[in-house]
């Protein structure tokens, strides 16, 4: 298996190929094809985590075949303690996905194709090492985004989905300024790995327009990532594109797609651009109290369920920014504090992943619920409690998780973050801890609404939570519940990767003052 | 080189030449109803044509025809794109309904004698051939824009085409003149040499004539603020001469542009460091860049307000030729060569566009955005074409219209960070773009009826030609090195090096 992740990444448009010769009306099998694909590319997956040495931080199964010679573009891939996790996401949601769509008529052949496709554009994103790759694996998922959600979204769907692709292409028109500028500033080249290396050099003291280079190209690569997070104030298109788009579609956004902007941030802006992450650090953490407090105040605002779980996106990838900030607490000037920028960092990626899971298995109960009722109005129901007790545990567990309580994994990453980010951003990790409380609010505000009270006669033979969406669920819970006991599995699969991130961000961004 | 002499190397030229006289001889023997017989004449000449041109790429000869032409890779690269297009919109034409009724004959024969003009305006390296080529081009465009006579609208675009054409070569035709009074010469080169003798005192006269000259040149490429004539003509014409309309001229005016501003202004015969050297008592590449700027946005923002397909694509053309010139204000080898790729990818989505509008205006009788509800249901071939070109007219990887606008991108920004902002111009003016382009998709897939029954459109001829037009512009967006290998040689052997 020399080639495993390009067979990670390929394997989806190999199913797409397969469904496209197949006649329209075998929705069975078409959907049947989608499953094997994907369960396919999960066993794949977690055989890459098995053969992974988690001990090495550097990059691993790399491929590296010539593609443009002439412009030194190189078909790159390669995985770190960064990527798998998100890879293993990834092929988890969308081989849950599969499932949570399963009950789609409409255009069946079409819905499945275009779902593998985003899949292939999600695992390029995370595996692909040149630039002019990445870019293209980028752009590859927005039609498919695009389609998704204006073809099979609710009522206000055409709308939402040429928000989400004005805005998501906004952003990335942007970043290909900055990877243009970047290639023909730092020695004609694509290849991620070399840009790491002589992007700080080349940067270093370069001025446009009386700016720092740094600066500007860190501004253009945040804003194109920032979209994808969100990150206020670019979230607006989130909430919209959420409660138009089917269940699966949101799990999937929410899950992986969400995390493409910080894992970006992250595996370019941090490796590339280290002086301005000393320049930056005090606005990411300020944007992510925002998102925190700004994202809980409009979820406890809503009357709509699936817009509430939304809104919460939008708060716990504040999180991950704050975490994300706390790594110049290793640097000399404050305090050489490697174990608070560890846990900080360590614990944005892991909110990461977390955040994967809990909120997939939030839309994929929300999609639940109104599949029965046909509405998702929080104020409708009431007493639900009695007419669906199966269900309801499954919410009161993905709800707990998400509040952030002890013993669920949201714990450990939220309790990592603000451990890390205390040190040097005190103010903000202190106002910001008010989200946990916002954040309880609206969960047990909605939860009593819901599930308490007088019961809605309407719903009493409302069908029970089925099997198939059960076994959706169960893997995601159990995940939520193990790792929340005991993390250490994900931290060590992560941690050599990002101490080496650490590490390279503070000693080769030590110009800060100079920016 | 004597005229005896160069007549060996205009082989293209003269069978081009022939294809369009065989093709009137031939019309006269056709019945009407087999006019469109003529079409074979004149495609297998222009097939003659491009094997003719080939066999004698790779070679460079300045001085044909004492002087006044060119043969080089550069032109090469521009006949074999511009008989290609001839070539695709012909077939197009077989299945115009639009054209049922009118004599055929000639519409193959005006559009044979049309490329002829358009492969001598790529290759003129002397004053008057570059005016002959230009007016053999426009007249040829105003019949074939009029070619339906017994549609108004038709009468209206060739009217307008008219007026503007002979106003704007007018012009031209004044700046060219001041050129030839200032410098005494009609050929490049020596144009070149003599404008370096000139004292400061003439350096009103020559902006003048640069002025005119591009007048004329920004008419012909639809550049803002000469682009009014554009959707109007464009709207009118038949749909197959809209399509070749917005692509041949496009490319041979460019192709004259940098031939002649590099050959007559630019410091030495390649584009050097010390670019516009004669000029530079005037900001030029910022002129240009700003002119750059103003054509595709004022192109996109009206494209935004279209109901008819077609008319949406007219301004839409205008915006790409603003994509197109931002190439010329870096006037570098790279911006050259991406401004070269650029056409070839436009030549294919733009044509395959247009294919499958006129191909809707035939079958569903309307060129509105309603027109197309549906269509991605019925016919799945054509849905997903259509969805394919509109995604490589945004400019969206991985298809072709991203790897030409990668290079036009790239080639500013290499120039440094002074053009970063036309850059970002060019950005964000290709996300404006997206709301128009997909608003055909929509209708295409999200309005309309569903129908379960899919066709494929009944002739052959129609289902090959999207293939051939949408497969290229697929898979270019994957692999493009050999095109961009031949762009890059031919512009080594006009740069001299």
């Amino acid at each position: 298996m020399s080639n495993i992740l390009s067979w990670i990444i390929w394997l989806p448009v190999i199913g797409m190929l397969v469904i496209s010769l197949i006649p329209r009306n075998n929705s069975k099998i078409i959907k049947q094809i989608a499953a094997i694909t994907s369960g396919i590319q999960l066993l794949l997956a977690t055989y890459l985590w098995q053969v992974f040495d988690s001990s090495i931080g550097e990059m691993q199964f790399m491929e590296r075949v010539e593609w443009i010679p002439s412009f030194n573009i190189t078909y790159i891939l390669g995985v770190d303690g960064l990527s798998l996790p998100m890879v293993l996401l990834m092929a988890l949601i969308g081989f849950i996905g599969i499932f949570v769509s399963w009950n789609i008529d409409k255009a069946v052949k079409g819905y499945f194709s275009l779902f593998l496709l985003l899949n292939t554009g999600v695992m390029g994103v995370f595996l692909a090492l040149d630039f002019f790759l990445f870019y293209i694996f980028w752009e590859v998922m927005l039609l498919p985004m695009y389609f998704l959600i204006g073809m099979w979204g609710g009522p206000q769907r055409e709308y939402a989905a040429i928000k989400f692709f004005l805005y998501t292409l906004a952003g990335s028109v942007l970043m290909l300024i900055a990877i243009l500028a970047l290639y023909f500033t730092c020695g004609n080249t694509f290849d991620m790995l070399v840009l790491m290396e002589t992007a700080p050099v080349a940067l270093n003291g370069m001025l446009w327009w009386g700016m720092s280079a740094i600066k500007v190209i860190w501004v253009l690569l945040f804003i194109g990532f920032a979209i994808k997070v969100p990150v206020f104030p670019f979230h607006t298109w989130l909430p919209l594109a959420h409660v138009e788009a089917p269940t699966a579609i949101s799990v999937i956004l929410a899950g992986v797609l969400l995390k493409l902007g910080v894992y970006g941030i992250l595996r370019i802006n941090y490796t590339m651009l280290p002086d301005g992450v000393f320049w930056f650090a005090g606005a990411l953490a300020l944007l992510g109290l925002i998102n925190v407090i700004w994202g809980a105040m409009c979820a406890l605002a809503q009357k709509d369920l699936k817009k509430l779980v939304a809104y919460s996106s939008v708060n716990h990838m504040g999180y991950t920014l704050l975490g994300m900030s706390a790594v110049i607490a290793a640097s000399g000037m404050n305090g050489s504090n490697l174990i608070s920028a560890q846990a900080g960092v360590g614990g944005a990626v892991f909110q990461m992943f977390n955040h994967g899971t809990i909120s997939a298995m939030l839309f994929i109960l929300v999609g639940v619920i109104y599949d029965r009722a046909h509405h998702r109005d929080i104020e409708g129901f009431g007493g639900l409690a009695s007419q669906m007790p199966v269900y309801t545990a499954f919410v009161a567990i993905a709800f707990f998780a998400g509040l952030g309580l002890p013993g669920f994994s949201g714990f450990v990453s939220e309790a990592m973050i603000f451990i890390g980010a205390f040190p040097v951003f005190r103010t903000i990790v202190i106002i910001s801890t008010l989200g946990i409380l916002l954040n309880a609010a609206y969960f047990l505000w909605a939860f009593q609404r819901m599930f308490f009270g007088p019961a809605n006669e309407k719903y009493n033979d409302l069908p029970e939570i089925n099997s198939r969406e059960l076994f959706t669920v169960i893997p995601l819970a159990v995940i939520t519940l193990f790792l929340g006991v005991y993390p250490r599995p994900f931290l060590d699969l992560v941690s050599s990767t990002l101490n080496l991130l650490i590490e390279s961000v503070v000693t080769i961004g030590g110009y800060a003052g100079n920016l | 080189m004597s005229n005896l002499e160069s007549l060996k190397f205009f082989w293209p030229e003269l069978i081009l030449s022939a294809t369009a006289l065989i093709a009137i001889l031939s019309d006269l023997i056709y019945e009407r109803k087999d006019s469109h017989k003529v079409s074979f004449w004149a495609i297998g000449g222009l097939l003659l044509t491009f094997i003719t041109i080939r066999l004698f790429g790779g070679s460079s000869i300045n001085g044909l025809f004492m002087g006044t032409m060119a043969l080089d890779p550069f032109s090469e690269f521009f006949k074999i794109l511009i008989v290609l297009s001839t070539i695709i919109v012909m077939l197009m034409s077989f299945n115009s309904s639009e054209l049922d009724g009118y004599r055929k004959g000639e519409y193959y024969t005006i559009m044979s004698i049309m490329a002829f003009g358009l492969v001598m305006m790529t290759s003129a390296i002397d004053v008057l051939m570059f005016y002959v080529a230009i007016e053999i081009v426009s007249i040829m465009s105003f019949f074939l824009a009029g070619y339906l006579k017994r549609n108004p609208n038709s009468n209206e675009a060739s009217l307008k085409y008219v007026i503007y054409g002979a106003f704007s070569s007018g012009v031209m035709l004044y700046g060219l003149s001041i050129l030839f009074g200032l410098t005494g010469e009609t050929n490049f080169f020596a144009i070149k040499n003599a404008i370096s003798q000139l004292g400061p005192d003439s350096n009103l006269a020559l902006i003048l004539s640069i002025v005119f000259i591009l007048v004329g040149l920004g008419y012909k490429i639809s550049a803002v603020p000469f682009h009014f004539w554009t959707p109007d003509v464009y709207e009118g014409s038949p749909t197959s001469i809209t399509a070749y309309l917005s692509v041949a001229p496009k490319a041979a005016g460019f192709a004259l542009i940098i031939r002649f501003f590099n050959i007559a202004f630019g410091s030495n015969s390649a584009m050097g460091s010390d670019e516009w050297s004669s000029l530079n008592s005037l900001p030029w590449p910022f002129l240009i860049a700003l002119l750059s700027a103003a054509t595709m946005t004022i192109g996109n923002l009206v494209a935004i307000q279209q109901q008819s397909v077609k008319r949406m694509l007219a301004y839409s053309s205008i915006a790409h030729a603003g994509y197109m010139m931002m190439a010329i204000p870096v006037m570098s080898q790279s911006g050259i060569y991406g401004l070269m790729i650029y056409l070839f990818m436009y030549m294919l989505m733009n044509l395959g566009a247009f294919f499958v509008v006129m191909y809707v205006q035939d079958k569903f009788d309307g060129e509105n955005f309603d027109a197309f509800n549906g269509l991605g249901w019925k016919m799945p071939l054509l849905g997903i074409s259509m969805t394919l070109f509109m995604v490589a007219l945004t400019g969206l990887p991985p298809t072709s219209g991203f790897v030409g606008k990668f290079y036009i991108f790239a080639a500013v920004i290499e120039a440094g960070n002074q053009y970063y902002w036309l850059a970002f111009v060019g950005v964000i003016n290709s996300v404006v773009s997206l709301y128009y382009y997909i608003k055909v998709v929509r209708h295409m897939y999200f309005e309309g009826e569903r129908s379960d029954i899919v066709s494929l459109p009944e002739s052959k001829l129609t289902t090959s030609l999207v293939l051939v037009l949408a497969l290229p512009t697929f898979f270019l967006g994957w692999y493009f090195s050999p095109l961009v290998e031949w762009a890059n040689n031919s512009l080594n052997f006009f740069l001299g090096i």
